[in-house]
């Protein structure tokens, strides 16, 4: 069976976006911008097509990086494999939570 | 591949086609304007449906694509009661040393006379034209506009980052690239401003994209706003949105902003990336950073489009390989391959650049060879502008 993957826009990403949806515990290769296989990994939960994982273990406040520029920061510690989406972070323009609020 | 080849025209600007371009200045003459250029191979008619005035940010469109290195002569084919006479076109396009006709249906013997003379004079232009022959340049007289529409969840991971890999390259050719739609930049105001080349670049920057909320704003919008269908898509917050959007525009310094206002139409002064100060809205976006000299345009879209332009090639690429297997009449590229694991972005990146580099050589775009000569000019409403306090 054809390995699922999660690429990693630019160099400087501590996030990956799967091309796929992935399933808790699936073996997922996640590539570089150059297309280098830079880390295998274990999603913690199901993740579908177009979200991000983490690639490091993030402490609650540290940058989420993706295109190598901030996309807002963890609201709370995020392990390694874990769903990154905006039960996690919060944005740094409009905080996540006032965003669920006008919901 | 560093060179690509070209036509030099009087002003020693270099244009990758030889249209011939028919202006109507303003809709009433533009019937008989298409009919004229319908005659005569390589000519198209375009022209602006903003109502009977000589407001600027008309005139500088419709100039500015006459002035478009790709069009090699143009005719002005005017009512003749029109505010927007071809004598202000003609102060704008005479400079460029085009062979230019102008015709005033009102003047020149009614309908069928003016279009009699049209036809002839476009005839002429076209035999001229075909003596002009391709000599080579360097990649540095390119300019290349970038636009995305049909945006799906694709386009941030795919096409439009793999579109910034070829706009990187073109600039590090000492080319010029161009990306507009300063509702897509909202939330990356501060990220764009760091790449600005000086201070006043990066005030500029804040001050487009602010105008830009706040003309949201005015519409009972709230920019920082994600549909439920961005954040299903897996888009956290809107700086994601944006980013994705932004990196077709590659990664390179900004050298500065394209006003285009009543006071001021700005072409890139030297090579590097520009932003403009245009549209969200595909075609008039593309028409307005061709009439800033882009000579070639790279499009991106998740859902599929069928966008060309009167002159200037679009090459459409897509991040959704099903969307490439629908289009694919009408896709240039398929940069969905980054998707399923098979190629590396930056692998996409170079196909497209390749691609950008066969079209301005002469191949032709899916859109051009199914004629489609997309155009629209983009106006703002100035009453709207005034009470925003924007001028």
């Amino acid at each position: 069976m054809k390995m699922k993957k999660a690429i990693q826009l630019d160099d400087r990403d501590n996030v990956a976006t799967v091309t796929d949806d992935v399933s808790k515990g699936e073996q997922v290769e996640v590539l570089s911008p150059m297309g280098e296989v830079i880390l295998d990994t274990k999603p913690v939960e199901d993740i579908i097509f177009g979200h991000k994982l983490t690639l490091r273990k993030l402490n609650k406040g540290e940058e989420i990086i993706k295109y190598g520029e901030v996309i807002g920061v963890a609201s709370k510690p995020i392990t390694v494999g874990e769903w990154v989406h905006t039960h996690n972070v919060e944005s740094g323009r409009l905080p996540t939570s006032e965003l669920e609020a006008e919901k | 591949m560093n060179e690509f080849y070209g036509y030099e025209r009087p002003d020693g600007s270099v244009g990758i086609r030889n249209h011939l371009l028919v202006i109507a200045p303003i809709d009433c003459s533009y019937e008989p304007a298409k009919q004229v250029a319908a005659q005569v191979e390589g000519a198209v008619a375009v022209t602006q449906y903003h109502g009977c005035r000589a407001d600027e940010m008309l005139v500088n469109a419709l100039v500015g694509t006459g002035r478009n290195p790709n069009v090699a002569g143009i005719l002005l084919f005017g009512l003749g009661c029109e505010v927007l006479t071809n004598d202000i076109l003609m102060e704008g396009l005479k400079d460029t040393g085009k062979p230019i006709e102008s015709i005033v249906i009102q003047e020149d013997g009614g309908t069928i006379k003016s279009m009699e003379k049209g036809v002839r004079a476009l005839q002429r232009m076209s035999q001229e034209v075909g003596e002009l022959q391709r000599e080579t340049f360097p990649l540095s007289e390119l300019t290349l506009a970038v636009e995305c529409g049909g945006s799906d969840a694709t386009s941030g991971l795919a096409a439009n980052p793999a579109v910034g890999v070829a706009a990187d390259r073109l600039i590090e050719e000492g080319g010029t690239v161009i990306f507009s739609e300063p509702q897509e930049m909202i939330g990356t105001q501060h990220i764009l401003a760091r790449r600005a080349v000086t201070e006043k670049v990066a005030k500029d920057i804040y001050e487009m994209i602010e105008k830009q909320e706040k003309r949201l704003s005015a519409m009972g919008v709230d920019s920082r706003y994600m549909s439920k269908g961005n954040i299903d898509g897996g888009l956290t917050t809107i700086e994601e949105k944006s980013l994705g959007a932004i990196r077709k525009g590659g990664t390179k310094p900004i050298q500065g902003v394209l006003w285009n206002t009543w006071d001021r139409f700005d072409l890139p002064d030297e090579p590097g990336l520009y932003l403009q100060d245009g549209t969200g809205w595909d075609v008039p976006s593309v028409t307005h950073m061709v009439a800033a000299g882009a000579q070639v345009v790279c499009f991106t879209s998740g859902r599929g489009s069928t966008t060309g332009h009167a002159v200037a090639p679009v090459i459409k690429i897509t991040g959704n390989p099903k969307t490439y297997e629908n289009l694919e009449d009408n896709m240039d590229i398929n940069a969905g391959t980054i998707l399923d694991g098979g190629e590396s972005l930056n692998s996409v990146g170079r196909r497209i650049f390749d691609e950008m580099v066969s079209v301005a050589n002469g191949k032709k775009t899916k859109a051009e060879a199914l004629g489609f000569k997309d155009y629209v000019v983009f106006g703002r409403s100035r009453a709207a502008e005034r009470l925003l306090g924007h001028c």
